[in-house]
């Protein structure tokens, strides 16, 4: 066996492009690889942006259960639970009797940063404990912070039944200006 | 075994994984003999991670990543796992100390200009450490998945829409849908637990290279600025003269400190014990008083004292701007003075920032621009009596919610101005225009309060500030 260095000079057609080869192949065959591993996982990750909002009908309590006045909470499961969610499938909203047939229903997140908005009865306001956003019974802008009126979520009644119609977690989506 | 089998044993050991030829270098580098006390917040920081790593494996072991289970898990390993609570304490105090040393370090190295010449790869994986580990205090918050957690993922998600173009795609992959809910904690525990820490560690082993490679900065020296052309020889020629073994020389020092933050990690941890958990994670539930944890409040006050036109750009510049800045920051300035003598702006900044930090955080704790839901009643001392029309009126203010807001006597918001001696400054008039109509940050009043209410409240309103003998409303209620 020759223990000389293989001499670059000696074969320059042959040695040279047959590195060169097995370089591209390896490099070639790695990519290959990271992509059948990463493609996937990367498609699969980035999934839940591509799936359209469901909006849902869901119901919220009979009929006779609201009397005409002031907002109450309602609690209903998210329009798209996974089946691990548990009590975290639960959305919400402000839902108020406004006439016999009149209904009218708000997101219960602040249309500043989306925290919890709470109905004080006597006052008749909406109020944030976040940042002080603050708004009156028809959902508009009274104090603070808030870019936009509270989200309105449709009501409809059917079979005696309240139903809202289910809104994913609304965004302000401010833009700069 | 006799002495001589033991060496033997490890001779052969060593021979094979070379523990001599590769790391006693590395523990006996030299290291500049001024390197003194100053240089111990790098390593506590690191301390401070094993902390988190290990306790984190810890209460993975019990931790349920999904929708109600998660907080069950969290209250079983709170409650009943025994030593839970004292891992589960270890893990958030840990992250405290972690912030905090981090933070410390990047500002030392900062004050001694240690990221000039030729180590600005040390602080540019620094920096990028620092905001991973922010994110990783962030995601960390949210798996505490109570009221509070799930109304932070709200928050940040909102934050996140914010940004042009891509804002509602990056909220919605940030929850892994279009709400909160069993997907986002899946998705956050993900990131805690294997993405964030695996760049940690990535970068830790990055960092440590860099500093092997370019060796431990020495103390600034006024009459020695940076000059690159000739910098690292004499770094080499005065540290071969001079320079000391890091083990045990210099390690003894990082190893007390070390000691010290696990020691004040543990105490915490036995005597205040783990963050209450609020109620569970409903995202319906709008009792729920979401406040960020300690090292994230001075972020939330901004976001409430910022006039609006401004709010969406410090929303997304702020961390922006601020990781462009400080990972440039050597690029910028590399050569040059590194004694804090010589560089009073940096001086300025550091002390400019600290201050904003403390007074802000301050503000975030005593929240004056939220309504307070929980104020009581004003008492009759401060009404002056317990019956009659002051009184009814006293009881409006709290009826009507004015007292979320004002302040009167002690009691009372502060999101409006004090009303303690509004009788003083405002006419009859000004007192009903202003409730009628409301104003600047005040909701008008007019739909939702009687004329009798009114008149109740401003009879009220006049007698603040007024003393006894002038108590009588000069213009008295029709």
């Amino acid at each position: 066996m020759n223990n000389q260095p293989p001499q670059q000079s000696d074969k320059p057609c042959c040695q040279h492009p047959r590195r060169t080869f097995l370089t591209r192949l390896s490099i070639g065959l790695s990519a290959v690889i990271g992509l059948v591993i990463t493609l996937p996982v990367i498609g699969y990750v980035l999934a839940p942006i591509f799936k359209k909002p469901k909006e849902k009908w869901r119901a919220v309590g009979k009929l006779e259960d609201f009397k005409v006045g002031g907002f109450v909470l309602v609690q209903y499961e998210d329009p798209s639970p996974v089946a691990w969610a548990g009590v975290t499938a639960t959305a919400g909203a402000w839902l108020r009797r406004v006439s016999e047939t009149e209904f009218i229903a708000f997101s219960i997140n602040c249309r500043h940063l989306g925290c919890p908005v709470r109905w004080v009865d006597d006052p008749k306001l909406f109020m944030c404990p976040c940042h002080g956003g603050v708004y009156y019974e028809d959902g508009t802008v009274a104090a603070g912070p808030p870019p936009e009126p509270l989200q309105k979520i449709t009501v409809r009644v059917r079979n005696g039944q309240v139903e809202v119609q289910t809104i994913p977690t609304p965004l302000t989506l401010t833009t700069l200006t | 075994m006799s002495n001589n089998s033991l060496k033997r044993t490890w001779n052969w050991i060593d021979n094979r994984i070379g523990f001599t030829d590769y790391i006693v270098p590395l523990m006996v580098h030299l290291v500049p003999d001024n390197a003194r006390w100053w240089y111990i917040f790098g390593s506590a920081t690191l301390c401070a991670f094993i902390v988190q790593v290990v306790t984190g494996i810890g209460l993975a072991m019990a931790y349920v990543p999904g929708g109600e289970d998660t907080y069950e898990s969290l209250k079983y390993i709170t409650d009943i796992a025994p030593l839970g609570s004292l891992v589960r304490g270890m893990h958030y105090y840990g992250a405290s100390a972690m912030v905090m040393l981090a933070v410390i370090h990047m500002v030392q190295v900062f004050m001694h200009a240690t990221y000039k010449y030729p180590r600005e790869m040390n602080w540019m994986s620094g920096v990028v450490l620092l905001f991973v580990v922010l994110g990783m205090a962030f995601t960390g918050q949210l798996l505490r998945w109570d009221a509070n957690g799930v109304w932070s993922v709200t928050v940040a998600a909102e934050m996140a829409g914010r940004t042009p173009y891509i804002g509602p795609t990056l909220a919605h992959f940030m929850l892994g849908g279009e709400t909160v809910g069993g997907s986002t904690i899946t998705r956050f525990f993900a990131m805690h637990v294997f993405i964030m820490p695996a760049i940690i560690i990535a970068g830790i082993g990055l960092h440590m290279l860099l500093i092997m490679r370019h060796g431990i900065s020495e103390m600034p020296d006024v009459n020695e600025p940076i000059d690159p052309d000739t910098y690292k020889e004499a770094y080499e020629e005065r540290i071969q003269k001079t320079g000391v073994p890091f083990w045990p020389v210099a390690m003894w020092r990082d190893v007390l400190f070390s000691t010290l933050i696990v020691g004040v990690i543990m105490a915490c941890s036995i005597f205040l014990g783990p963050p209450a958990l609020d109620p569970p994670p409903n995202p319906s539930s709008i009792n729920a008083n979401p406040l960020p944890d300690w090292y994230f409040l001075w972020y939330f006050a901004v976001l409430s004292l910022l006039p609006p036109q401004l709010e969406t750009w410090v929303i997304l510049g702020v961390p922006v701007v601020g990781f462009i800045v400080l990972f440039f920051l050597p690029l910028i300035s590399n050569k040059g003075h590194r004694a804090p003598s010589k560089r009073p702006w940096a001086g300025g900044a550091v002390i400019f920032i600290s201050m904003a930090f403390i007074v802000l955080t301050i503000y975030g704790y005593k929240k004056p621009w939220s309504p307070d839901f929980d104020v009581k009643e004003l008492p009759a001392s401060v009404v002056g009596t317990d019956k009659g029309p002051l009184a009814e009126g006293a009881k409006l203010m709290h009826i009507k919610g004015c007292l979320y807001c004002h302040d009167i006597g002690g009691y009372g918001g502060h999101r409006g101005p004090e009303l303690t001696e509004i009788g003083k400054l405002l006419t009859r008039d000004d007192i009903i225009i202003r409730i009628n109509n409301g104003g600047h940050n005040m909701p008008a009043f007019a739909s939702s309060m009687s004329s009798v209410e009114l008149n109740l409240i401003v009879d009220f309103l006049l007698t603040r500030g007024v003393t006894p003998e002038e108590d009588v409303p000069k213009n008295p209620t029709q």
